[in-house]
């Protein structure tokens, strides 16, 4: 362009612009497209559109028989697989009546490994909750933690992540004997690692500017919108299903149930920081309370007889064939049984007709309702404001598209 | 805790028709979906009952029955901490009210419902699809939907873009019943004779 001529300068009228956040961006926790309709940088309409992620598990499941319906239940929010697998084994004990009848020791058992897998999510959530605020310490620091609960997961289960652990009747089988000296040393390292993350986050000028008072969703909102868990406790709901409606041996736990006050994105982190600290006294107490015994009911018409007992009796043969095979028949009926997952309350609505297969299986997941609140949630806010809510609200895709 | 629940039900609802489950630990209400609004109000607002949260709302399909789809609605009280499940009968034409004024959480519930089930709602404004690909057809959790869909996604190299096409199995979609012949069956092929020399016993 010569000097000479004068550029045409040009003068456009912007009211509001809509952008695209996602489906592919590390901000939005997994396959999130959010159309979002801006004013300068002020969110005025925030529109999630979701499903990316959706694999049918419903309709899968439909086909599969109750145990091999299971491991499905991993890939729903795969960064707490264990609670997951928990809350469609407590419907299907339901449905067979036999929620009475499983041990003691699968009880302690599922706690123990439910309140791991809590840790397990909160580390995450939090960690990279942090990393969308501008912190990439914690996440490194908390991946490392993280890992050792992993290992555990993998001595226990023989798997990482998609653990197949919790069966109807109790759990697949046994701790093993190692377990436990490790868990032991991992709790008291634990409590150390937590007071460095909230030294890191907890007073940092840049996280709380970046969190106070956004995103903040009143009690009777967050009641109206389906809220649960951390997110409905961060609001000032005193309510926890683990303490309300206690499912295995909760009733016989002593924990506290941290409560927020401002239903904002740093109470919803404070939230997750003080269950974590209560998880521990969880595990420690299931520790300490666990009796050996059996970790299965012993209906062989349910739980499958062991490799040995199956290599001698023709009995636990057939038992074994016929349970891999055909599976086990529910009695018609229907339930909706919950269990308080670290995102809140996954439910699970089970119809059974009388067959080996479920008639029909609704998977309610608490993020689900959560990220149904992001308009609300983040009209009137910045762009970058929109990042934090996302984050505190704790959202895998996992089990929002199923 | 549950005859409490059922007494408040039926002092706000004297027309309410209860049940409960096998084991007696779950209430369902069944409701007409002219019905549905006003009782679902009562439900939330009159103190014995409170239900604040309606924390699930579900599709069911029935192909046989003349009105083949239930919608399941459950709901919670964290005041007085119990349960309910609604159950309102509906067909592939007739509307079911939206209770999105209720709950607002309502609104992904029904949207998913209708994109599960093709069950419409009455009074929801933004009954798009929600959790299938855009443009998709069908309603894939009714029982007359193939588990395996009618079109397959891929990338052709060709064209450089993703392409639809009818569903093509290099095996037949097998669904294996393994339902026991000793269950499924009371008279085995060439075992007739059984019946004539057996007692029978009282019908379980």
């Amino acid at each position: 362009m010569s000097l000479t001529t004068q550029p045409e300068t040009r003068t456009v009228e912007v009211d509001s612009h809509t952008i695209n956040f996602g489906p592919q961006h590390p901000a939005a926790h997994g396959v999130l497209r959010l159309i979002l309709e801006m004013k300068g940088e002020v969110v005025e309409r925030a529109d999630p559109h979701i499903g990316l992620l959706h694999r049918g598990t419903e309709k899968l499941i439909e086909y599969k028989t109750y145990l091999q319906a299971l491991p499905y239940f991993d890939r729903l929010d795969y960064v707490s697989p264990m609670c997951m697998e928990h809350a469609f084994a407590i419907a299907t004990e339901r449905l067979l009546g036999i929620d009475k009848d499983v041990p003691e020791r699968a009880q302690y058992i599922r706690v123990l490994f439910s309140e791991i897998t809590r840790v397990l999510n909160h580390l995450l959530n939090v960690t990279t909750y942090a990393l969308d605020c501008g912190a990439i310490t914690p996440a490194l620091w908390g991946f490392e933690q993280r890992e050792h609960l992993l290992e555990m997961y993998e001595m226990t289960s023989g798997s990482h992540y998609h653990a197949n652990y919790f069966r109807p009747g109790g759990v697949a089988k046994d701790i093993p004997a190692a377990l436990v000296p490790k868990l032991e040393s991992w709790l008291a390292q634990f409590p150390k690692f937590i007071d460095e993350l909230e030294g890191l986050l907890t007073n940092n000028r840049i996280f709380k500017q970046r969190t106070v008072d956004i995103g903040v969703i009143s009690a009777e909102q967050a009641m109206a919108w389906g809220f649960s868990g951390p997110c409905l406790r961060a609001s000032g709901v005193p309510w926890d299903l683990r303490r309300s409606q206690p499912y295995d041996v909760y009733d016989r736990m002593e924990f506290e149930v941290p409560i927020g006050r401002h239903g904002d994105c740093y109470d919803r982190y404070l939230i997750r920081i003080a269950e974590m600290r209560q998880s521990l006294r969880i595990i420690r107490q299931c520790l300490d309370q666990m009796k050996p015994g059996p970790v299965k009911v012993r209906d062989n018409k349910i739980a499958p007889p062991s490799r040995g007992e199956m290599k001698r009796s023709m009995e636990a043969l057939i038992h074994h064939f016929k349970l891999y095979t055909e599976g086990y028949h529910v009695p018609a009926g229907a339930t909706y049984s919950v269990v308080e997952a670290p995102k809140g309350e996954f439910g699970v609505f089970l119809v059974a007709d009388g067959t080996n297969k479920p008639y029909r299986c609704k998977i309610r997941a608490p993020g689900y309702a959560h990220l149904q609140a992001m308009e609300m949630l983040s009209k009137g806010h910045m762009l970058a404001d929109a990042v934090a809510i996302i984050g505190s609200l704790d959202i895998v895709f996992g089990e929002i598209d199923r | 805790m549950v005859e409490a629940l059922e007494n408040a039900l039926l002092a706000a609802l004297p027309a309410a028709r209860l049940e409960r489950d096998r084991f007696g630990a779950e209430v369902v209400l069944h409701v007409s979906r002219d019905a549905l609004l006003r009782t679902m109000l009562v439900l939330r607002d009159a103190p014995s009952l409170a239900f604040q949260q309606c924390m699930d709302i579900c599709g069911l399909d029935w192909p046989a029955r003349e009105e083949r789809f239930d919608v399941v609605y459950n709901l919670l009280s964290l005041t007085h901490n119990h349960r309910l499940r609604v159950v309102v009968p509906a067909t592939e034409t007739a509307a079911v009210p939206s209770v999105m004024a209720l709950w607002p959480a309502a609104t992904w519930f029904e949207r998913e419902t209708w994109d599960m089930y093709g069950i419409v709602f009455d009074g929801q404004p933004d009954l798009r699809r929600l959790l299938t690909d855009y443009g998709f057809e069908g309603h894939p959790l009714r029982k007359d939907f193939p588990l395996t869909g009618h079109v397959e996604l891929r990338y052709d190299e060709e064209r450089k873009q993703v392409v639809y096409e009818p569903v093509k199995l290099t095996q037949d979609f097998r669904n294996f019943d393994f339902m026991s012949p000793w269950e499924a069956m009371t008279t085995l092929p060439g075992d007739e004779k059984v019946h004539l020399n057996r007692v029978e016993g009282p019908k379980p």
